[in-house]
């Protein structure tokens, strides 16, 4: 079913070219080239098995075979290099004998069933079969075999059948090079060799179900369940995967409108045919049960849902929003959108709030997680996003990985970043947790600084101390391209006694002597990058914090050149595009400000409409005004502030506060449970659009079936703006984007021709720029001369006591995605069913607390209770857990604290205690009847209108 | 909106600005900030709070950048 040409083994790139003959044609190639590539280059395909060009060559199969004229015996073509004049013959009789020998025995303990087999006709074995000649199998089939061998299908999205396979050790070999997690291996010598995961199955061992082995397998041994049950796909759609802000290329293999399954693109610029658990197999959502098709309407939350046509429901909310507008005010109404729409989709929203509802009383969930980082990086460097490609990590020597959890978070590229590491970058891991990258097969951190939670900028400030006073500053690169005032002011700030390590260690929890060794590390080490999340941004300090690292990069010169730089993470697929799509309050698409006369003027022209030249609510102030009776109603696309926002009961109390809360969602998630119309949405699969990954990577989103509600999201938007009396003349989600490169900059050059033609380009994208921007700030930075700042360190108000000892810290797990309303509806809750509270065994025992005792947690928020998880991960006096079911009520805990620049919720840091209980939370309880309630008001509507 | 949400939100505003050696220029950023990233009726709020109260629960540098950038900020 593969669209590409697989040169079996990896492209090499080097100045000297070598020139060969084989079978007669002559060849140039890089030095260090196999045979095998080479041959493919020049059209010349060479029998393979256990070589496939994902993965280094190997030389076990011995089907690739050559003869080199002047040169003894048969050197396998994939781990044989080119060399200057040498003549390679491919095809000979006696490589042919050889051949038809090798796969005789292949055969020989092989399943004769191909027209039944899954992948009949997607088979390498089966083509090499054919490739060969093989005609008969001289051995029989009734000697000592594996044809017995029992299936392994523990694992929910694929099989292992090892009756099936032929021990090419590709499915180790990919765990190994393209993975990093070393859980497969050849177990047995000889007859006796077998793949095996060290475990009793797959599902108990350490695979994270990845599926780099199954596609890696040339045979039906590892094979996707969907295939058994589907069959072979018959056309190919290449999509955008719509879980993290890695932004993976998918090719959806299809059977009509049926997703047989999804396959990472080889061409795929942020994966290079990688893929996680969740994009590779957790798709399933899309197709769920619980898929809300149908429009919803009621007067009160109290109420059961009405279901009604789209035109009854567009023109009730329309309604609403007209009545609110007239009663309250035009300022009494925003909008919401979501990481998780499309570009298009973002674009047309902020736009029907600016230009339609006349108020820029529109934001984002980026609120909730990267909001410090476009305040930061625009501050420092001019522009609000990170400034390399994912690929640049492979030039690092230094990486400098800070509140994030890369193979966790950003699976496919931590595993990127671990190939590096394994190739002997060195690494510094600041975290208050053991994170997987602190100590992994073949990876381990050259220092883990397990720093308190909400002192990052004390960390920042002591790297920075030692940088300035041992004379590590790059003064060169900061008198060419910084201020050089701002500069002097960071630096007398920095040198400060109070900023040493040995000031601050005692507030940070780590030796002052790691922390200079660390900087010294950093400024010294070659190319240094950081790398950084959550953990960074969701603190009351976490613009500073974003802020301190641009200095920190700035002062060492680790910014504009490959494997350098300052790179946000962003937590789901489309935060860095909702953001430069202008979902930002007081920003237009392109983070221009909306007070800038110039831009306005160029909106209003193009919109038609006059706009406000004011800054807009954020969701806090939105539920603060809503409590205190000035904003009445809300339009929210693909979020679910009720279960990702801090402090779920003042969430909860503003969202009742409204008269008309209108949901779009697939689903009917935790805020459309105080909605009073539900638009229902499509899902990736269902539309056509863009996202763009955290590398400013703009991918094409298309269209592979007919979305089950009816329209595309941006469709529905447009429809309710026209409603409202402005008709939005889109016929398809390019001509949303032609608008956007129209009015935005650094959009200008995109299109969905050039994402047909490129496959995907990174922004800017401009006239100067036609195929994108991989490195951003080469010569300059945008603003001109990088601007230094000084990052005080300010303990959070959020702060221990006798009452509330405990820090808690919340953050995400592989097999779950964010507020779970998608994995939660696959077979990924195998891996993960409930949010569990980890805490350190010291904590434990001194509570009494045994391993999976129910444990109420309080902070000055509220209380929830979750089975405990005694582990050394955490270090005493910190908690930990994830968010990703709504009956956790990890939020309900958290509190109102948040950054001083973009009020980004300090998810991070809440002061708990913990204390063994029997029962659930009182929240959990009401929580469970309102739930329970409001999920039977869709599954009985009432018949009679109640609106 | 709760004055004293504001109040808070403005203090740290006030907090991260102050570290700059310059105070007049701290004061500019203070204002400049709420003038860029807060709605105006909350900025309104602000003000008649400093005008009433005498800007009880504000950073001095916060309330000071509050008159003194008024005009801006209405």
């Amino acid at each position: 079913m593969s669209k590409y040409t697989d040169f079996g083994t990896p492209a090499k790139t080097s100045a000297n070219q070598i020139t060969l003959e084989i079978d007669g044609t002559q060849i140039t190639v890089p030095e260090g080239t196999s045979i095998m590539h080479a041959a493919m280059v020049g059209g010349v395909t060479v029998p393979k098995l256990c070589a496939t060009d994902s993965l280094d060559p190997y030389g076990s199969c011995r089907l690739c075979l050559v003869e080199i004229e002047g040169r003894r015996g048969f050197p396998a073509s994939c781990t044989t290099p080119v060399a200057e004049g040498i003549k390679v013959k491919t095809q000979t009789p006696k490589l042919a004998d050889i051949r038809k020998g090798v796969m005789e025995l292949y055969i020989s303990d092989h399943p004769l069933d191909c027209l039944t087999c899954a992948t009949n006709g997607d088979c390498e074995l089966q083509d090499m079969a054919g490739a060969v000649g093989l005609r008969e199998v001289r051995y029989g089939y009734d000697g000592e075999n594996h044809l017995q061998a029992e299936k392994d299908t523990s694992n929910p999205y694929f099989q292992f059948d090892p009756s099936k396979c032929i021990v090419c050790s590709r499915c180790v070999r990919a765990c190994e090079e393209v993975q990093g997690t070393y859980a497969l291996t050849i177990q047995g010598r000889g007859f006796e060799s077998k793949v095996a995961s060290g475990t009793e199955n797959f599902l108990e061992s350490e695979c994270v179900s990845c599926g780099a082995c199954v596609q890696a397998c040339p045979t039906a041994t590892l094979i996707e369940k969907s295939v058994i049950q589907h069959g072979v796909p018959e056309h190919v759609v290449t999509t955008t995967c719509a879980y993290c802000g890695v932004g993976c290329s998918f090719d959806a293999e299809m059977k009509g409108e049926q997703v047989v399954r999804m396959v990472p693109s080889k061409n795929g610029g942020a994966n290079h045919g990688h893929s996680c658990v969740k994009g590779r197999f957790a798709w399933g959502y899309a197709t769920h049960q619980d898929r809300i098709t149908t429009p919803m309407i009621r007067k009160s939350i109290h109420d059961a849902w009405s279901e009604v046509s789209w035109d009854e429901a567009i023109q009730y909310a329309a309604s609403e929003i007209k009545r609110i507008q007239a009663k309250y005010g035009q300022e009494s109404v925003g909008g919401i959108t979501s990481s998780r729409c499309t570009n298009e989709e973002v674009y047309v929203t902020q736009k029907l709030v600016r230009a339609v509802l006349g108020t820029n009383n529109v934001d984002t969930c980026a609120r909730v997680c990267h909001s410090p980082t476009g305040y930061g990086l625009k501050q420092t460097l001019g522009e609000s996003a990170g400034t390399q490609t994912f690929d640049s990590v492979m030039h690092s020597d230094v990486i400098f990985v800070m509140g994030a959890n890369p193979t966790d978070g950003h699976p496919v590229f931590g595993s990127q970043m671990k190939r590096r590491l394994r190739e002997g970058a060195k690494l510094i891991v600041a975290d208050p947790r053991q994170i997987d990258l602190v100590s992994s097969p073949h990876v381990k951190a050259d220092f883990h600084l397990k720093l308190r939670p909400g002192t990052n900028v004390a960390l920042i400030a002591a790297m920075s101390h030692v940088i300035v006073t041992e004379g590590l500053v790059n003064e060169a690169f900061v008198r060419e391209r910084c201020e050089w005032e701002s500069f002097e002011f960071w630096r007398d700030f920095s040198a400060k006694q109070e900023n040493s390590p040995e000031a601050l260690s005692e507030a940070l929890g780590v030796p002052a002597e790691d922390i200079r060794a660390a900087a010294r590390l950093y400024a010294t080490g070659g190319n240094a990058a950081i790398y950084y999340g959550l953990g960074v941004t969701e603190h009351s300090q976490g613009s500073t914090t974003v802020m301190g690292i641009a200095n920190l990069a700035m002062a060492t010169a680790n910014v504009g050149r490959e494997g350098v730089g300052v790179n946000p993470l962003r937590g789901q697929n489309n935060v860095q595009g909702s953001c430069d799509m202008g979902s930002m309050p007081h920003e237009y698409p392109g983070y221009r400000h909306v007070s800038d006369d110039a831009t306005r003027a160029l909106f209003e022209t193009a919109w038609g409409r006059p706009l406000s030249k004011e800054p807009g609510l954020r969701i806090p102030n939105m539920l603060d005004q809503a409590i205190s009776g000035s904003f009445k109603a809300l339009y929210c696309v693909g979020e679910d502030i009720v279960q990702s926002d801090p402090n779920t009961q003042h969430v909860t109390h503003g969202l009742e506060s409204m008269e008309c809360v209108i949901v779009q969602d697939l689903f009917l998630n935790e805020t459309a449970m105080y909605a009073h119309v539900f638009f229902p949405g499509a899902s990736f699969l269902e539309k056509s659009g863009t996202f763009t990954n955290a590398e400013r990577r703009i991918s094409p989103v298309r269209r592979v079936m007919t979305p089950k509600n009816g329209y595309e999201d941006w469709e529905v938007t447009a429809k309710l703006a026209s409603a409202l009396g402005y008709p939005m003349h889109y016929a398809h989600a390019s001509d949303i984007l032609d608008e956007i490169a129209a009015l935005t900059p650094t959009f200008k050059g995109v299109s969905f021709k050039k994402l047909d033609e490129l496959g995907s380009v990174q922004w800017p994208c401009d006239d100067a720029n036609p195929a994108g921007t991989p490195t951003m700030h080469i010569d300059e930075f945008v603003r001109g001369k990088g601007k230094f700042f000084i990052t005080e360190y300010v303990p959070t108000t959020e702060k221990v006591n006798a009452k509330y000892p405990l820090i808690l810290t919340t953050g995400r797990i592989l097999s779950q995605y964010n507020v779970g309303a998608q994995t939660r509806r696959t077979q990924n809750v195998t891996w993960h069913t409930e949010d569990v509270i980890e805490i350190h065994p010291h904590d434990a025992e001194d509570r009494g607390i045994n391993d999976g005792d129910w444990v109420g947690i309080t902070s000055r928020a509220g209380e929830t209770v979750l089975h405990a998880k005694i582990t050394e991960r955490v270090q005493p006096g910190v908690v930990y857990t994830t968010f990703h079911h709504p009956e956790s009520g990890a939020n309900v805990i958290t509190t109102d604290n948040s950054d001083w620049a973009t009020n980004c919720p300090e998810f991070k840091v809440t002061a708990v205690q913990l204390t063994k209980v029997t029962q659930l939370s009182e929240w959990q309880r009401e929580y469970n009847t309102f739930s329970k309630e409001q999920i039977g008001f869709v599954q009985h509507p009432k018949n009679e209108a109640n609106v | 909106m709760k004055v004293e949400q504001l109040i808070t939100m403005a203090n740290q505003i006030g907090t991260f600005f102050k570290s700059s050696p310059d105070t007049e220029q701290a004061k500019k950023d203070i204002a400049m900030h709420l003038k860029r990233f807060w709605a105006l009726s909350m900025r309104l709020q602000l003000i008649a709070h400093t005008q009433e109260n005498a800007g009880q629960g504000l950073e001095p540098i916060v309330k000071d950048a509050i008159i003194e950038h008024q005009a801006l900020l209405a």
